[in-house]
């Protein structure tokens, strides 16, 4: 019995998990002590309607449309996650994600209501585009060298200032957005599959929340179970062993760029297609999801299927900060507890270690004892 | 053009002050991702002290007080790196990322709170500073002097002097080369990467009060600095960790940011007709192109990256 409770701490998704909700809880009490000294007064308050996000509505229904509206959101930041995620198996940090949703959604929103095309085209528009960004910094680290951190950063503020030209172009003249889908091209919308009539009509809800969790298995099943899958990996642990064995490090470097903007693109194009936001042309800072599929890659344990959780999580909370009492605390709130949770993060490995090594001691000394007790 | 001439050289005052503060902290061998949220840091420690400051201070006072602010904000940030990343051998890019989402986000929460704290309708994220900045200026001729220009100038010798002419200097950049070796000697390596970080946090905070000083009065937190401390960063490759090269890094990319903010005043610029994201993008532009063509050959210090292990070998 208890030799079965010591391999459970052992494994090393449980480790995951323990350092995940530890990371959670301990932004959320750093949040809650920030909140504190703000205003002590509505602290209780505001990290109470941060957490409940949609459960604050005493009706069903309005809960479930919200709840609809809190999972639309979460199937980009899926996707800006798993960029993320599968960059990192790779060795890559991806902090592009936010360029290359930006350049998705230029990609989609341009062909869709520019070009009026229809969704499938648009989506696959998107992908291109994200890719091709990707490619960009895949490209520069493999052949020049250049960090990809620091590519993928210029390259967010080039697409976000290259987006808002593009975009201007479609915009609605007394407005900086650009214009609705539904008033613009109706075909461009990503199928609702009738799952919208399942959050009581809210009709943003459809076909993007089922890809996104089907893209995440995909990726597992990439990262896990085939051969290139293999290579890429190995290609991250140390490309000159890689190349050593035969394996192509350079076109490895560069498709899994190209792969990760492809996510995150397809991300973007999963929420602009729902038509539930229009872009701003006048943005003028990178939008923050691809940032927070940072923190959601990072919490999920770098697991494509706990990315599914820690990405509705991230979103859960970013969704309940437009829920605190605003004449006392601003909805930044939530972004800051992410961040901090992304901080956290760090320190998880560390936690591995150290509970690895108590374990350790703690089995040693089981040991000496029944030695002991064999004398 | 003295216009073009003073955005230049206060914009290059601010890379070269970010970037120097990288190159201590990577000689030491951390790398620093999170400049840019320790610029905002200093950034609204010095708004803080200027905004609170009576407008009757002597400029000297001001002076002081405000770079005073900046400075130890962004080096007592800079410890959430030094701590993480030194003692418990966290991943410096991840901690980096996560400072700078940090710095945005704390910086726009407590100026919120303030001006809503203040009045009720408030829910902006500026902080106003027009009167208090007169102090850092002073006009000879059409020339708009800025003492954060002498204070960039000071940073850039006392860098160059204390890296390569000083015990410390060396002892610094032994640690990011080798830290073993430099161990095995009896220098200690965890003390040596803290001094690093934190002098990066402190020329990081005052780049980051340089920055929204530069051209205008208020400044929007929630907007952070705009990548800033990316550039810097890119200043610092460019540079190949040199203070001297990092100089005149941050003239070239400087001027390049200046013409954003002034190429309307050129007849030849203006008749271009290009929309203004064109200016907004060049200076992004022209650092990814010159990293493609310099790091190839990259002089970066060896052991960058690398938590340190007592028991390595």
């Amino acid at each position: 019995m208890k030799k079965e409770k010591t391999s459970l701490l052992r494994n090393g998704a449980v480790q995951s998990l323990l350092a995940s909700l530890l990371c959670i809880l301990l932004g959320l009490i750093v949040g809650y002590v920030a909140l504190l000294l703000i205003n002590p007064a509505g602290a209780n308050g505001a990290i109470v309607a941060i957490v409940e996000n949609f459960m604050t509505y005493s009706k069903s229904t309005a809960q479930l449309r919200y709840f609809g509206s809190t999972l639309v959101k979460t199937a980009p930041l899926l996707m800006c996650s798993l960029s993320v995620l599968f960059a990192y198996k790779v060795g890559l940090f991806n902090i592009g994600a936010a360029g290359q949703y930006v350049v998705g959604t230029g990609a989609c929103l341009y062909c869709a209501l520019g070009l009026k095309l229809p969704w499938f085209a648009c989506l696959i528009a998107a992908i291109a585009a994200g890719a091709a960004l990707g490619a960009i910094s895949g490209v520069l680290k493999a052949y020049c060298n250049v960090n990809e951190v620091i590519s993928c950063i210029m390259l967010n503020w080039i697409s976000l200032y290259a987006v808002n030209m593009l975009l201007t172009l479609v915009k609605e003249e007394t407005s900086p957005y650009t214009f609705t889908l539904a008033s613009t091209n109706e075909g461009a919308i990503l199928p609702s599959l009738g799952l919208g009539a399942l959050f009581s009509k809210n009709q943003y809800v459809g076909l993007a929340i089922p890809l996104a969790v089907l893209v995440a298995i995909l990726v597992w099943v990439l990262l896990e179970k085939t051969k290139l899958g293999y290579e890429l990996k190995a290609t991250g642990c140390n490309k000159f062993a890689a190349k050593y064995c035969g394996m192509r490090e350079k076109k490895n470097l560069i498709l899994t760029m190209a792969i990760a903007g492809g996510l995150a693109s397809m991300g973007a194009a999963m929420l602009f297609l729902t038509g539930f936001e229009q872009w701003q042309c006048t943005q003028s800072a990178v939008p923050a999801m691809g940032f927070n599929g940072i923190a959601a890659a990072f919490l999920g344990g770098l697991n494509p299927i706990g990315a599914i959780f820690s990405s509705y999580f991230i979103q859960h909370i970013t969704n309940g900060g437009a829920y605190v009492d605003k004449t006392m605390y601003s909805s930044q709130i939530s972004d800051f507890i992410s961040a901090l949770i992304i901080y956290l993060c760090g320190f998880v490995l560390f936690f591995k270690m150290a509970l690895n090594s108590w374990l350790n001691r703690r089995d040693e000394k089981k040991a000496a004892g029944k030695g002991g007790d064999g004398k | 053009m003295i216009l073009l001439l003073q955005y230049t050289l206060i914009f290059a005052s601010v890379l070269l002050l970010v970037a120097l503060g990288g190159c201590f902290s990577e000689h030491s061998g951390v790398i620093n991702i999170g400049l840019e949220g320790i610029m905002v840091m200093g950034a609204l420690g010095g708004a803080l002290m200027m905004k609170f400051l009576p407008d009757s201070t002597p400029a000297i006072g001001m002076i002081l007080l405000v770079v005073l602010a900046a400075i130890l904000l962004g080096m007592l940030y800079s410890l959430l790196l030094a701590v993480a990343a030194i003692n418990f051998k966290a991943d410096q890019t991840l901690v980096g990322t996560a400072m700078n989402l940090l710095g945005t986000a704390a910086a726009t929460v407590f100026v919120k709170a303030m001006n809503t704290a203040e009045s009720v309708d408030n829910v902006s994220s500026t902080i106003q500073y027009i009167n208090a900045k007169k102090a850092f200026l002073v006009n000879i001729g059409s020339f708009e002097f800025n003492w954060f220009m002498l204070l960039a100038l000071l940073a850039l010798i006392g860098s160059y002097v204390s890296l390569y002419k000083t015990r410390f200097g060396l002892r610094l950049m032994a640690c990011g080369e080798h830290p073993q070796a430099a161990d095995s000697v009896g220098i200690n390596v965890y003390k040596m990467r803290y001094a690093g970080v934190l002098i990066s946090g402190m020329l990081g905070g005052l780049g980051g009060i340089v920055y929204i000083t530069a051209g205008v009065s208020e400044w929007k937190f929630e907007n952070g600095v705009a990548g800033f401390g990316f550039l810097a960063l890119a200043v610092m490759i460019f540079g190949q960790w040199k203070p001297t090269r990092i100089a005149l890094a941050a003239l070239l990319f400087g001027f390049f940011r200046a013409l954003g903010n002034v190429y309307s005043g050129f007849d030849m610029l203006k008749a271009l007709n290009l929309p203004a994201a064109v200016y907004n993008m060049l200076p992004y532009i022209i650092s990814l192109v010159v990293l493609a063509f310099t790091s190839k050959k990259s002089r970066a210090p060896k052991a960058e990256g690398v938590p340190y292990d007592k028991g390595q070998r």
